[in-house]
C-alpha cells in the first residue's frame, strides 16, 4: 500500500494542473472566452484582450479579481468580463473598485476619508474577524467614480512631482505619479474602440457613414463659397472632431490592418479608423464589430454578443492566422497560469520534504520528489510557452530572470535528489521554486510581462549564450546558498543532521558551487565579449557587470578557502550563505543604485525586501557562528569528543 | 637570505594569500559600484582601478592619504600570487591540466585589462545627416585651438591640450608666433552675459567676446548626463608686446578672429579632436521605434567612408551591435539627436581586444576539464557503492 501513495500524490497533482485546463464557463452563457481571444497591438506586441485585461487589472491594482471586501459577489465575472465592462458600459466600470491607493496622504489628496476607507461587514461574525484582524477592517482600492472629483488636483500634483529626478520623488509623490499614471492607462482603455458616454455607439456611427457623401459635398460646396446642406455639414463637423480625440486618447491600436499580408503593422486606433472613413467611404468592419458588441454588451442581449464574437474572430482567422492562433495560446496559458500553479505546488513540496525528514522518511520523500518533477514540468512548460509567444530566448527582462533562476535551481535540485535520495533536494527545491515564482508574480504587478526588446538587447544569439549562462550562475549560487541554510537549520536547532547526512549537504554545496563557479565565470567572459562585439570594449565597470565580476570573485573565494583548508564544512556553509547576499545583490541591488543612496529611496518596497533579506542571510550567518558545541546536531559528539 | 626567500616564496604563493586579495577586490569592486552614482563611471575607474590606492582627503584638507588597495595594486599582487603559485606548487599532473588552463586565462584577461587601461581610448564622432567629418571628439577632455586661417587652401592648426592651460605656466611653440599664457582656468563654469550690476569688476578679458561675458566657475560634475564645461582666459604675448587676453569656452560657438602680423587667426577652446587619414559620411539615420510605441527597435547609421588616395570609397550600415571595424577602431552606433536627424557614434581604440577571447577559451576549457574530472571520479566513487 505505502508504495502507491507518491504515486497518488503525482496523481493528485497532474489533476489539480489539468483541472486548469477545463473552460471556466461564466454563468451568464457569454462567450467571453472568444471575447478574451481578440488581438490587439499594444506596447509593439499583438496581445489578446485577456493579456490587456489582466495585466491591466495587475497594474491598477495588484490582483486580478475585481471585488470589495464589503460585496459577496465579485464585480466581473474574470479580467475579461471587467475589461468588456470598462470598454462597453463604463458607466458601470467606473464605479469598481480597481485603483489600489495604499498612501495615506494620497488618500487625504483624493478627499477618501474614512466613511470611503473604513469597512462595515453585514454579518457580525465577520464583523468580529475585522476586530480581531482575520479581515481587513480598511479598504485599499476604489473606484473610478469616488476619484473623479480630485483628478485636476491629482493632475497638478502630478505635475509638480514630474520634474523630481524618480529616486529622489518622496513616497507621496511616487504615490501621485502611479496613480495618474493608472488612471491615464484606465482612460487609454476606455477610449479603446469605443467613445465613452455615446449611449448608442453602434447607431452613431451608422449615422456618420450615412451622412458622409453629403456631408464631403457641404464641407467642399461651403469651402468654394457656395450654397451647402446645413444639416449634413452640422453632423460630419460635430461627429468628426469626436473620432480625432478618440483616436488621440489611447495608444492600443484595436483594428488591424486592412491589408495584413502589405502593412503588417499598419494596425489603427478605432479613432483614427473611423476617420478614415471619410476617405474610403465605408467603416471598417472590425470598427463596426466592436461597436455591435458595445451595442450587444450594453443591452444584455447574449445570443448577439456570442454571433459577433463569433464571426469577427472567424474573420480575423482567417485574414490573421498566426496572429490568432497566437493569441489563442496566450489566453489558454493566461487562464492556466502555470507559475501560480507551480507556486502552490513548490509549497506542497518543502512541507512534504521537511515533514519527510521527521516522519515516513520513504513516502513522503518520494511524494515531494514526484510533486517536484511535477511543478518541474510544469514551470517549463509555461517558460517554453513564453518563449514561443515572443520568439525569445528564455531570460528577457527581470521577470523572466526570476522565472528562469527558480528553474535552474530546480533543475539542479531534480539532479541532486535523484543522486542522494534524502529529500534535501525537494526542501531547497520547495524553498526556491516558492521564493522565485513569488518575486516573479510581484514582479508581473508592473504591467505586461512579454515586453519588446529594446534595440540594445536585440540580439538572440547573446540573449541565448551570455543571458542564460549568466542566469543558471545565479541559480546555482543561490542553490548552494540554501543548501547551506538547511545544513545550519538542522544542525543548530533540530538533532536530525547526523554525519551522513552532513557529509552529504558538504559535498551537494562544494558541486554546486564548482558548477556556479563555471557558469558565472562563463556568463560573465561571455557578456564582456558581447561588449566588445557591439561597443567595441570589453569591460566597463558598470554596475551589471561589476555585479556579476563579484558573484565570480565571491564562488572563487569559496573554492579557494576550501582548497586551503582555510574553513572546514562549517565556514564553507557560511561563506556559501553569503552567497546568497552576493547574488540578490547583484540581481536585483545593482537595479536599485540609483535609490539606494537617496534618503527617499530607502522607501522603495522592492529595497526593503532585499535589506531584509539580507539581514535574514546574516542572521543565518551568525547562527552558523554558534561553537559546535552548542549544535544540537554536534552536541554529543563533540561531548563524547568524537569530533 | 635563503630563509628569507622561502618565506617570501611561501607567502605569495599561499592560497591564504589568493583569498585575501579576491576578498579585497570585491571590497573593491563593491564599493567602486556604489560610489558610481557620486564619480559616474569615469570617476570611478580612474579613482579605484586604474590606480595603485584609492585615496581619500584627510577630513577638512586636500592632502589626499591612501585608504584602500586600488585596481593595480590588487591586480598585481594577484597576478604575482598566481604566477608564484604555479611555480611553486602545481606539477605538471594530467589531474591538475584543468586548474592550470584557468588560472593561465586568468593570468591573460588581468593583463587583458591592464593593458586596456593603458592602451583604450574612446572618442564621440557626431554626425549631421550629410555631415563629413575626419576627426573624432574626447567625451571629456578640451584643447585650446589657434588656427592660422589666412590661406583658403588648408588651414595651420595649434593645440594646446587643457592639462597645460590648467597648470597656468606660459606656453611656446617655435612655429607659433606669439607666447600663450593662460591667466585663469575654471575646469567648470558657466558663461552670462555682462551687466554692471553683476560684474563691477572690468573683465579679465581685453579682446573678443569675452569682454561682454563674466564667467561663473561651478563644481565640478561627475553625473552621466551631465558634462563639465571649461573657460580660460588666455594671453598672446608676440616678441613686441601683448596682443590681448581672450575668453575662451567650450560655450561659445563660434571661434573668435583676429590678425597679426598681417595673418588671420582664430582662437577656440574645443573638444580634444582626433584626426583620421579618411572621413565619415552621414548619408542616412533611421530610427525605427515599435508600432504604436516610443520603444526603440532599432537604429542604424548609413555612412559613406573615404579615403583621400580613393582606395575606400564605400557605404556601411552601423546598428546596434553591428559597429564598424575600420583601421584599428570600432564605431559603434551610441545614440542620436536632433529629431533622428544627427547620429552618434563612439569611436573606440582598443589594440588588446583579444587578449579576453583567448582567456575566455583557456578558463571555460579549464573549468569544464577539472570539474568534468571531479564529476566522474564523484560517479565512480557512487558506481563503487554498495547500494544501500
Amino acid at each position: 500500500m505505502k508504495r502507491y501513495i507518491p504515486f497518488l500524490a503525482l496523481l493528485l497533482g497532474i489533476a489539480y494542473l489539468v483541472s486548469a485546463f477545463r473552460d471556466k464557463a461564466d454563468d451568464s452563457g457569454r462567450d467571453l472566452a472568444g471575447f478574451g481571444r481578440l488581438p490587439v497591438l499594444a506596447n509593439g506586441r499583438i496581445k489578446p484582450l485577456d493579456t490587456i485585461a489582466r495585466s491591466s487589472l495587475l497594474q491598477l491594482q495588484g490582483r486580478q479579481r475585481v471585488s470589495d471586501p464589503a460585496v459577496a459577489a465579485p464585480y466581473a465575472a474574470n479580467p475579461s468580463a471587467w475589461l468588456a465592462d470598462v470598454l462597453f458600459s463604463p458607466e458601470r466600470a467606473d464605479t469598481y473598485p480597481t485603483f489600489r491607493i495604499d498612501s495615506p496622504e494620497l488618500l487625504t489628496l483624493m478627499g477618501l476619508m474614512e466613511a470611503e476607507t473604513k469597512i462595515t461587514y453585514d454579518s457580525g461574525l465577520k464583523h468580529t474577524f475585522a476586530i480581531l484582524g482575520f479581515l481587513p477592517s480598511t479598504r485599499s482600492r476604489f473606484s473610478f467614480k469616488q476619484l473623479e472629483p480630485r483628478l485636476t488636483e491629482l493632475e497638478r500634483q502630478s505635475q509638480l512631482a514630474a520634474p523630481v529626478a524618480a529616486q529622489t520623488r518622496t513616497p507621496f509623490q511616487r504615490a501621485v505619479i502611479q496613480l495618474y499614471g493608472n488612471i491615464r492607462h484606465y482612460l487609454e482603455l476606455k477610449h479603446m474602440v469605443v467613445m465613452p458616454g455615446s449611449a448608442d455607439f453602434l447607431s452613431e456611427l451608422m449615422r456618420f457613414q450615412e451622412g458622409l457623401p453629403a456631408g464631403i459635398a457641404a464641407v467642399r460646396a461651403r469651402q468654394a463659397g457656395q450654397g451647402y446642406d446645413q444639416q449634413a455639414f452640422q453632423t460630419i463637423m460635430e461627429l468628426a472632431p469626436r473620432y480625432d480625440f478618440m483616436g488621440g486618447a489611447t495608444s492600443i491600436l484595436a483594428i488591424p490592418p486592412a491589408d495584413p499580408v502589405a502593412a503588417p503593422a499598419a494596425w489603427k486606433t478605432a479613432g483614427n479608423a473611423i476617420l478614415d472613413t471619410i476617405q474610403t467611404g465605408s467603416l471598417s468592419p472590425a470598427v463596426m464589430a466592436y461597436a455591435g458588441l458595445a451595442h450587444a454588451w450594453r443591452n444584455h442581449r447574449t445570443d448577439q454578443f456570442n454571433k459577433i464574437v463569433e464571426l469577427y474572430g472567424a474573420e480575423l482567422s482567417r485574414r490573421l492566422p498566426a496572429a490568432m492562433s497566437k493569441t489563442g495560446a496566450e489566453t489558454r496559458f493566461n487562464a492556466i497560469d502555470p507559475f501560480d500553479r507551480s507556486l502552490k505546488l513548490f509549497s506542497l513540496v518543502f512541507l512534504l520534504g521537511i515533514v519527510s525528514w521527521l516522519k515516513f522518511p520513504e513516502v513522503l520523500g518520494r511524494s515531494a520528489f514526484w510533486l517536484m518533477v511535477l511543478a518541474f514540468a510544469a514551470t517549463t512548460a509555461g517558460i517554453a510557452t513564453r518563449m514561443w509567444l515572443e520568439g525569445r530566448p528564455p531570460v528577457t527582462n527581470l521577470y523572466s530572470s526570476a522565472l528562469f533562476v527558480g528553474w535552474g535551481a530546480v533543475g539542479l535540485c531534480l539532479l541532486l535528489e535523484a543522486i542522494y535520495q534524502n529529500a534535501i533536494g525537494s526542501v531547497a527545491a520547495g524553498l526556491i521554486g516558492f521564493g522565485t515564482l513569488l518575486i516573479a508574480h510581484h514582479l508581473s504587478l508592473g504591467g505586461d510581462t512579454l515586453e519588446m526588446m529594446r534595440a540594445v538587447l536585440d540580439s538572440n544569439f547573446w540573449l541565448a549564450t551570455h543571458v542564460v549562462v549568466i542566469t543558471i550562475g545565479y541559480a546555482a549560487t543561490f542553490l548552494a546558498g540554501f543548501l547551506a541554510l538547511i545544513y545550519i537549520v538542522r544542525g543548530v536547532f533540530t538533532p536530525s543532521l547526523d554525519q551522513a547526512t552532513a557529509d552529504a549537504l558538504n559535498r551537494m554545496v562544494y558541486g554546486i558551487v564548482c558548477f556556479a563557479t563555471l557558469f558565472s565565470l562563463i556568463g560573465t567572459v561571455l557578456g564582456g565579449i558581447w561588449a566588445d562585439q557591439s561597443w567595441g570594449r570589453f569591460w566597463g565597470w558598470d554596475p551589471k557587470e561589476n555585479g556579476a565580476l563579484i558573484i565570480v570573485l565571491w564562488n572563487a573565494i569559496i573554492l579557494h578557502a576550501r582548497w586551503g583548508g582555510l574553513v572546514k564544512p562549517r565556514g564553507m556553509m557560511m561563506l556559501a550563505v553569503f552567497g546568497n547576499i552576493v547574488t540578490s545583490w547583484s540581481w536585483f541591488g545593482t537595479n536599485m543604485l540609483g535609490i539606494g543612496l537617496h534618503s527617499y529611496g530607502f522607501m522603495d518596497a522592492a529595497f526593503w525586501w532585499l535589506s531584509a533579506f539580507i539581514v535574514s542571510q546574516l542572521a543565518f550567518i551568525a547562527v552558523a557562528a554558534l561553537p559546535l558545541a552548542r549544535w544540537r546536531s554536534f552536541a554529543d559528539q563533540t561531548a563524547k569528543g568524537t569530533l | 637570505m635563503h630563509e628569507l626567500w622561502s618565506s617570501f616564496r611561501v607567502f605569495f604563493s599561499s592560497l591564504k594569500l589568493t583569498v585575501v586579495l579576491l576578498v579585497l577586490s570585491i571590497i573593491l569592486v563593491f564599493w567602486a559600484t556604489i560610489a558610481q552614482v557620486r564619480l559616474g563611471v569615469w570617476g570611478v575607474q580612474e579613482h579605484f582601478f586604474r590606480t595603485f590606492f584609492v585615496l581619500s582627503k584627510l577630513p577638512g584638507t586636500e592632502i589626499p592619504i591612501p585608504v584602500f588597495p586600488g585596481g593595480y595594486f590588487i591586480g598585481g599582487l594577484l597576478l604575482l600570487n598566481l604566477t608564484a603559485a604555479h611555480f611553486a606548487r602545481f606539477a605538471l599532473k594530467w589531474g591538475k591540466s584543468g586548474i592550470a588552463l584557468t588560472h593561465l586565462g586568468l593570468v591573460i584577461l588581468l593583463i587583458g585589462e591592464l593593458l586596456s587601461g593603458l592602451w583604450q581610448e574612446e572618442y564621440s564622432l557626431r554626425l549631421d545627416e550629410g555631415q563629413t567629418k575626419n576627426y573624432s571628439e574626447s567625451f571629456r577632455l578640451s584643447e585650446l585651438a589657434l588656427i592660422d586661417t589666412t590661406d583658403a587652401q588648408f588651414d595651420d592648426v595649434f593645440v594646446v591640450p587643457e592639462k597645460l592651460l590648467a597648470r597656468g605656466r606660459a606656453v611656446t611653440h617655435p612655429p607659433l608666433p606669439f607666447r600663450i599664457v593662460p591667466k585663469a582656468y575654471y575646469p567648470n563654469a558657466s558663461l552670462q552675459m555682462r551687466s554692471p550690476a553683476t560684474a563691477p569688476n572690468p573683465s579679465l578679458a581685453t579682446q573678443g567676446i569675452g569682454l561682454q561675458v563674466t564667467t561663473t566657475p561651478l563644481a565640478l560634475t561627475y553625473k552621466m548626463d551631465e558634462r563639465n564645461l571649461p573657460a580660460a582666459y588666455v594671453e598672446l604675448i608676440a616678441p613686441e608686446g601683448s596682443l590681448g587676453t581672450w575668453l575662451v569656452s567650450e560655450q561659445l560657438a563660434e571661434p573668435q578672429t583676429f590678425t597679426h602680423a598681417g595673418r588671420t587667426w582664430s582662437i577656440a577652446l574645443r573638444l580634444q579632436r582626433h584626426y583620421k587619414p579618411y572621413s565619415l559620411t552621414l548619408v542616412n539615420f533611421s530610427h525605427d521605434r515599435y508600432a504604436g510605441t516610443e520603444i526603440p527597435k532599432n537604429f542604424s547609421s548609413r555612412i559613406r567612408l573615404t579615403t583621400p588616395d580613393g582606395r575606400d570609397d564605400r557605404e556601411v550600415l552601423i546598428y546596434m551591435n553591428n559597429p564598424l571595424r575600420y583601421a584599428g577602431l570600432t564605431f559603434y552606433q551610441a545614440g542620436f539627436d536632433n529629431n533622428d536627424r544627427t547620429t552618434v557614434l563612439q569611436v573606440v581604440r582598443n589594440p588588446s581586444w583579444l587578449l579576453p577571447y583567448v582567456a575566455c577559451v583557456l578558463m571555460s576549457a579549464g573549468l569544464l576539464i577539472q570539474f568534468g574530472i571531479s564529476l566522474f571520479a564523484f560517479v565512480a566513487r557512487r558506481r563503487a557503492l554498495p547500494t544501500a
